[in-house]
């Protein structure tokens, strides 16, 4: 197994870290212990949280989704640290209030179609994330922003989805719905005309007309943001790209979330995206690796036969269950390191409780710098 | 026997990670299991039914994946947006033709992708025709219907097409097909299952989404806790253990009367590892007791070795007949 990589270096020198991986592992905790190690070292950090778990967003402050940074308190040493909560609709919106005047803005943001593209197009929650991160990149006022990206459907869609919508807002049925406004693109029209008719008469006849009338509003209106949305879209991914960004991928010892960080660690590697490391949440491990569970096993069994020493053999059965669960953490880790060689490997201890403040941030940042790696075999 | 027996669309969401497609599968074989004839469907594009099935893909047409006992058999149907409006126009407005043409322009993916709602009516839509198709010979084709719904977050805006398309459609065949489907989805004939895990999030979500599914006069079904771990501790030590006060002279003794290691490092080690479950077990009895504020019938299902088996699935399968709530 390679070596855990210096995590306190990365977090010393890097300007942004993206967290990304499957849902439910562990992200945004893992995004905020980061954050917060960073900050505790000295540095001016903000990060960027997407949906976090209630206690854990009051420890920091989060207490309201307010789409601004936050200064999170108790936060010891001469750094800083800001947290905020993305509010995908709100950072949406103020896309089209910096980009059109304020009339025609109010209108679009009032139209139904902007309604369901701002709140539950596939993709927009990664858009924004991005944008956001733009955003925040773009007022200099941090050493290091660390992202946590959205629980999407699949990992990769947050790498595809800013473009995908761009590529969406920018495309050939936006293009088309705008053509007959336009004077110019005659000969263009023609081609598809008959198509186009076609889809304003099933429109019609399927949805009414108003529907018809507050499509066409709702494309012309954002017509002037076209090029921004593709640009915007195209510069927040060369930020990915630049030096100084690193991306941490998380995981848990299970196939669905390994074969997720699977495919991201090859992802970034085609996009010369640098990965400084996979960190694996939720190991368990046992501090008497040496009493397999078998032998924990047998002595429980004989120990409840005996019958007079009951707290000694359910004892054994709690340390039976932990070195199989920690058994088969062991090699879902070891079975993704032997496939991915080169990929630096960080261990997290299973908690037994939900981390809900920054003491357990703490200790988890802790235990990521640490670079633990996976321990000697167990027995048995 | 009270219950969800006159249900014919059960739905089942659950936080992503909680092992909702497993379970949305289960309840199908569990119904089967009663000689019912049940469609298992999918929304999300995922093909979650093949994978735990073990099956290719599943096209947008229906295939038999399993048989439960006494002549019922599990049907499974991956539900499309782009096929689904396509098959609508044609059904509805004689346009297959058309269909491909706008498929060309784009039109189709434009339609299903920002139309307010529009995607929601045709998936729903689909899931209600399926429910309420008719045998040749009269009679329902479908005992019952079990679909594997959007994430507890998205699943009550998703089942509520009604106020999603009011935007959108004010009258014509998309409104008075809303209007339909909202019908079937706030009868008694439908129950929204929320699958969770006794840990804070999920618990947390199940609670937000029953407060929004009431809100809209949804139904609210069974709460299903998935993964549930026994105890292995005394529960009346529990507390005293999950605060670190543990007897280690007690514990001592015990290993060394069974010839382990009862030295201060094993006894301490050993005594930790208690704690850690102990406090597990205390927070998953609080989430358990919020859970069950929630006033919805119940059942806990295990955690399995290896879920992802179809072995698993049918033990699942056979601890939901159990509950006999369906």
């Amino acid at each position: 197994m390679v070596k855990g990589m210096d995590i306190d270096e990365l977090l010393d020198t890097a300007a942004i870290v993206v967290c990304c991986g499957a849902g439910g592992v562990g992200k945004t905790t893992t995004a905020a212990a980061l954050a917060l190690r960073a900050a505790e070292r000295g540095r001016r950090v903000c990060v960027l949280t997407i949906d976090p778990a209630r206690r854990l967003a009051q420890s920091m402050g989060l207490t309201e989704l307010d789409n601004t940074p936050r200064a999170v308190s108790g936060v010891e040493g001469e750094g800083s640290l800001d947290a905020m909560m993305l509010d995908m609709k709100r950072t949406f919106d103020e896309i089209v209030l910096s980009h059109a005047e304020p009339a025609r803005a109010q209108q679009i943001l009032a139209n139904p179609f902007y309604v369901s593209l701002s709140s539950s197009f596939a993709g927009t929650q990664e858009y924004m994330a991005m944008e956001k991160l733009g955003q925040l990149k773009a007022e200099d006022r941090w050493d290091l922003i660390v992202v946590d990206t959205p629980p999407s459907r699949s990992a990769l869609d947050f790498l595809d989805a800013p473009q995908r919508l761009g590529r969406f807002l920018d495309g050939r049925m936006i293009r088309l719905l705008l053509a007959p406004a336009k004077a110019g693109g005659r000969a263009y029209m023609k081609v598809f005309s008959v198509g186009l008719n076609m889809f304003t008469s099933v429109l019609t006849r399927v949805l009414g007309g108003d529907a018809l009338k507050d499509l066409s509003l709702f494309v012309s209106s954002l017509e002037s943001m076209f090029g921004g949305f593709r640009e915007r879209a195209e510069h927040t991914y060369r930020l990915l790209k630049e030096p100084g960004t690193s991306f941490v991928v998380v995981a848990v010892p299970e196939r669905d979330a390994l074969r997720e960080a699977a495919y991201f660690v090859e992802r970034l590697s085609t996009e010369r995206m640098p990965l400084s490391t996979v960190v694996l949440n939720r190991m368990h491990r046992s501090g008497a690796p040496n009493l397999s569970t078998e032998r924990a096993l047998a002595a429980a069994e004989s120990l409840e036969e005996d019958g007079t020493q009951p707290l000694a053999a359910a004892v054994l059965r709690v340390h039976a269950d932990r070195m199989r669960t920690a058994g088969r953490d062991q090699r879902m880790a070891e079975s993704f390191a032997g496939a991915h060689p080169a990929v630096p490997l960080v261990e997290v201890a299973a908690q037994a409780q939900d981390v809900h403040d920054l003491d357990g941030l703490r200790a988890i940042g802790a235990e990521l710098a640490s670079g633990r790696e996976a321990t000697a075999p167990l027995a048995g | 026997m009270s219950g969800f027996g006159g249900v014919k669309l059960h739905v089942v969401s659950g936080k992503g990670g909680t092992g909702k497609t497993t379970v949305a599968a289960a309840l199908a074989l569990a119904l089967a299991g009663e000689g019912r004839t049940v469609l298992l469907t999918e929304v999300e594009g995922r093909q979650g039914i093949a994978q735990l099935f073990d099956t290719a893909p599943l096209p947008y047409e229906e295939r038999r994946v399993a048989s439960g006992a006494g002549g019922g058999e599990v049907y499974a149907l991956a539900i499309d947006p782009e096929a689904a409006l396509l098959e609508y126009l044609e059904m509805f407005y004689n346009l297959r033709r058309a269909g491909s043409a706008l498929k060309k322009i784009g039109a189709i993916d434009f339609a299903t992708t920002i139309a307010p709602g529009l995607r929601d009516v045709l998936l729903t839509g689909k899931v209600m025709e399926a429910a309420t198709r008719e045998r040749r010979g009269g009679g329902r084709l479908y005992d019952t219907v079990v679909l594997d719904a959007p994430p507890t977050g998205r699943v009550a805006r998703f089942l509520n097409v009604n106020s999603e398309v009011a935007g959108l459609a004010r009258m014509g065949p998309v409104r008075q097909q809303a209007d339909s489907v909202m019908r079937l989805i706030r009868s008694r004939q439908t129950a929204v299952h929320l699958v969770t895990l006794l840990e804070e999030m999920p618990v947390q979500e199940t609670i937000d989404a029953v407060g929004e599914l009431r809100e809209v006069n949804l139904p609210v079904g069974a709460v299903l806790v998935n993964m549930v771990r026994e105890p292995l501790l005394p529960l009346a030590l529990l507390p005293d253990i999950a605060g670190g006060r543990i007897d280690t002279s007690d514990l001592a003794r015990g290993l060394k009367s069974a010839g382990l290691d009862a030295t201060d490092p094993a006894v301490s080690a050993l005594a930790g590892e208690a704690t850690d479950h102990a406090s597990r077990v205390l927070l998953e009895q609080r989430e358990r007791g919020l859970l069950q504020a929630i006033g919805q019938p119940s059942v806990e299902l295990p955690l399995l070795s290896n879920s992802a088996d179809l072995a698993g699935l049918y033990e699942l399968a056979r601890r939901l007949q159990e509950a006999q709530l369906w």
